[in-house]
């Protein structure tokens, strides 16, 4: 099918955005004290197109941090518990200049969250179903982002329903599902210059996004789960870990929680909360025993997780967007890149 | 900061070599923009990729209680404010004076990587992608953009008020003394709450942490956290809550800046090591004013001394008591 591409100037742009805003709720980035932070926008004028992507992902508007599941209580007569669900999401919303790797990240959770009949998480399922993902394609890629290294890139369509491009006067508008294109449909046809121009555009996007020398994560594809286990680099790479989250909570793909019931008196809730592999408590048993004691082992399940695991049991498919933000924050600079490239070295080495 | 580059691998490599240490801590060249990572040299060689910058912003006596309870003898690479940190493990007996060799390095003090973006622009799609270090300047350049900032402009806040740039405690020094202080007044900027009325102070401790994700960066960078079970992860009885209610994220901030009291030296690793840029200095350099204004305390300044908060004597000050909220 070939697509029609639309055209919006940014001077029509508040008229764009008010038929996005007719019955929902618009996010986009925006800046709060020197972060890029995702945002309510209430008119036009807010959405501001010189960002590069925010610090955080916005995993958070399908998988909040803390999430209530349930309200419980005691009731004498009403068959001794009473159990009322959350209601669904109220709104619609429009997640306005989502990057690309952060919508193929979701698709990837798609995955996790929403396997089968068994497996299907009510919660991520209704936030999901009533978000329009209108992406912009990055046109200044951040400086540790790696995206064209694991199978996304700087204007990658999956999981996006609209695709921008920044024309700098105007946008070049790409519907890529049903619900992207009803929601262009009256927009003006692009000129062909338009589609060359941005076809540019994305060619030199695509060549700044940098390659790391030997991150390769092909190399790793096909061995044993155990060949990696026990690769030399997991020895010495946990020592300048400290262990902390962020890397889990500031990464797309990351999906651990923690289930809390909170109970105060006769009545309480179930909340779910993020939790990260890095925590020493994430997998200790109630006997006190706990598989993954010393931090290289925690190190080694992150790893793993996203470059193992996670490509065994979903076609192939790597547990990593290369949106860069670990990289970016990790406070010891631990980089996923030079992770990679030594478990390639090593598996190579190992080989011989 | 090249010339103490080089004196410090040259340390090392001497020390390494002399087998006077198993391994020096120390900071070698990051992968990413004013990201400098630590680094573990156990050989001559590796002593080669030690370096010294202004984004040395961790504290390396935070891996020697990992080191030391491996049984390793270490060689630490520390400016004023890590030193402190090695002599407060001393005092605490987590680390063994005769098992530690400092390579102390006089600091000029770090820069704060979200000053550095401030001041390029990041507001305006502007990132850093490589940064010079030229004497008092540092030239930074990205796409399509190069400037010249001033290093003075750009350090962190706590290396702005630090009290103690030369090492307190050092074996090797890498460079000459420098000016003992950052030059900023400590005082006035250590506790921002003191001014506010109790009633406001709420909002401004809420506006403070209300943005905290409960990664523990924080903890986990701090030299003074190295409890094997942080109150935080014990789940029998659980202490804290786990959610982002401002409960939770208020007692985890409070009971931590509580844990670090008369032993914070302020090296501002926590500041440096969060994701979201929170400054949770506001509380610990409070704490801090009020150690040394209440009992002329400061941390890591000495080897011998009896920390105020495990100790008692009679004659202690007990006014912070009458001081919670109405006067």
């Amino acid at each position: 099918m070939i697509t029609a591409y639309k055209i919006l100037g940014k001077n029509a742009f508040e008229g764009f955005f008010g038929s996005l805003a007719q019955g929902r709720e618009v996010y986009a980035p925006a800046q709060k004290s020197g972060k890029i932070v995702w945002a309510p926008m209430h008119s036009a004028a807010d959405v501001d197109w010189r960002l590069d992507n925010t610090d955080m992902s916005p995993k958070e508007f399908f998988f909040p941090q803390s999430e209530c599941l349930m309200r419980f209580k005691n009731a004498e007569g009403e068959g001794g518990r009473v159990m009322v669900p959350v209601a669904p999401l109220a709104t619609q919303r429009v997640l306005l200049n989502i990057r690309p790797c952060d919508a193929k990240a979701f698709r990837l959770l798609d995955r996790i969250f929403v396997q089968d009949d068994m497996t299907n998480d009510p919660y991520w399922r209704d936030k999901r179903e009533k978000t329009i993902l209108i992406g912009q394609g990055c046109v200044n890629p951040c400086p540790e982002c790696f995206c064209t290294s694991v199978g996304c890139g700087p204007f990658h369509e999956d999981g996006l329903d609209i695709l921008l491009t920044d024309l700098g006067d105007r946008l070049l508008v790409k519907p890529i599902s049903g619900k992207g294109l009803a929601m262009v449909k009256d927009l003006p046809e692009a000129a062909p210059g338009d589609i060359d121009l941005a076809g540019k555009i994305m060619a030199a996007s695509e060549a700044a996004v940098k390659t790391y020398p030997g991150f390769e994560p092909k190399k790793l594809a096909g061995r044993t789960v155990l060949d990696i286990y026990d690769l030399p680099l997991w020895s010495s790479l946990y020592e300048t870990c400290l262990n902390c989250g962020t890397c889990t909570f500031v990464c797309p793909t990351c999906h651990c929680f923690d289930i809390q019931d909170e109970v105060r008196g006769e009545a309480g809730r179930r909340v779910r909360n993020w939790d990260s592999c890095m925590q020493k408590l994430f997998t200790e048993h109630a006997s006190g025993h706990n598989p993954r004691g010393e931090k290289r082992d925690r190190v080694r399940q992150r790893f793993m997780h996203k470059f193992t695991y996670i490509p065994m049991r979903r076609d192939g498919e790597l547990g990593c967007v290369g949106c860069g933000r670990c990289v970016r924050f990790c406070p010891t600079n631990i980089d996923v890149r030079e992770v990679v490239r030594r478990m390639g070295e090593d598996v190579e080495a190992k080989s011989k | 900061m090249k010339a103490r580059t080089e004196k410090i691998r040259e340390i090392a490599k001497r020390l390494l070599h002399e087998g006077k240490v198993d391994v020096v801590i120390g900071y070698a060249r990051g992968t990413s923009p004013m990201r400098e990572q630590p680094f573990f040299a156990r050989t001559p060689e590796q002593a080669d990729q030690l370096t010294w910058s202004s984004f040395c912003v961790g504290n390396t006596a935070k891996s020697l209680v990992q080191v030391a309870r491996a049984g390793e003898r270490a060689g630490v690479v520390a400016q004023g404010c890590a030193s402190r940190n090695v002599v407060g493990l001393i005092v605490e007996k987590q680390v063994q004076r005769d098992k530690v060799v400092v390579i102390g390095v006089p600091c000029l003090g770090m820069v704060d990587f979200r000053k550095v973006e401030a001041q390029v622009a990041r507001s305006e799609g502007r990132r850093v992608e490589t940064v010079e270090e030229d004497g008092e300047e540092l030239v930074v350049r990205g796409r399509g953009f190069e400037k010249r900032l001033k290093r003075k402009e750009l350090l962190r806040d706590n290396c702005f008020t630090c009290q103690h740039r030369n090492p307190v405690l050092a074996d090797e020094l890498a460079a000459e003394p420098t000016a003992e202080t950052g030059g900023g007044d400590i005082d006035k900027v250590a506790a921002p709450w003191e001014k506010f009325p109790a009633a406001d102070r709420w909002a401004r401790f809420r506006e403070t942490f209300q943005d905290c994700i409960r990664c523990y960066a924080c903890r986990d960078a701090c030299p003074l956290c190295y409890c094997k079970t942080c109150f935080v992860d014990d789940a029998r009885p659980q202490w804290l809550g786990k959610t982002q209610d401002m409960t939770d994220i208020t007692s985890f901030h409070l009971m931590r800046a509580f844990h670090c009291a008369g032993r914070c030296t302020d090296c501002g690793a926590c500041e440096s090591a969060c994701p979201q840029g929170l400054k949770m200095r506001r509380l610990t350099s409070k704490i801090e004013k009020d150690i040394r204004e209440l009992y002329g305390y400061s941390a890591g300044m000495d080897v011998q001394a009896v920390p105020p908060m495990a100790s008692f004597r009679p004659d202690d000050s007990d006014d912070f008591i009458k001081q919670g909220g109405e006067q």
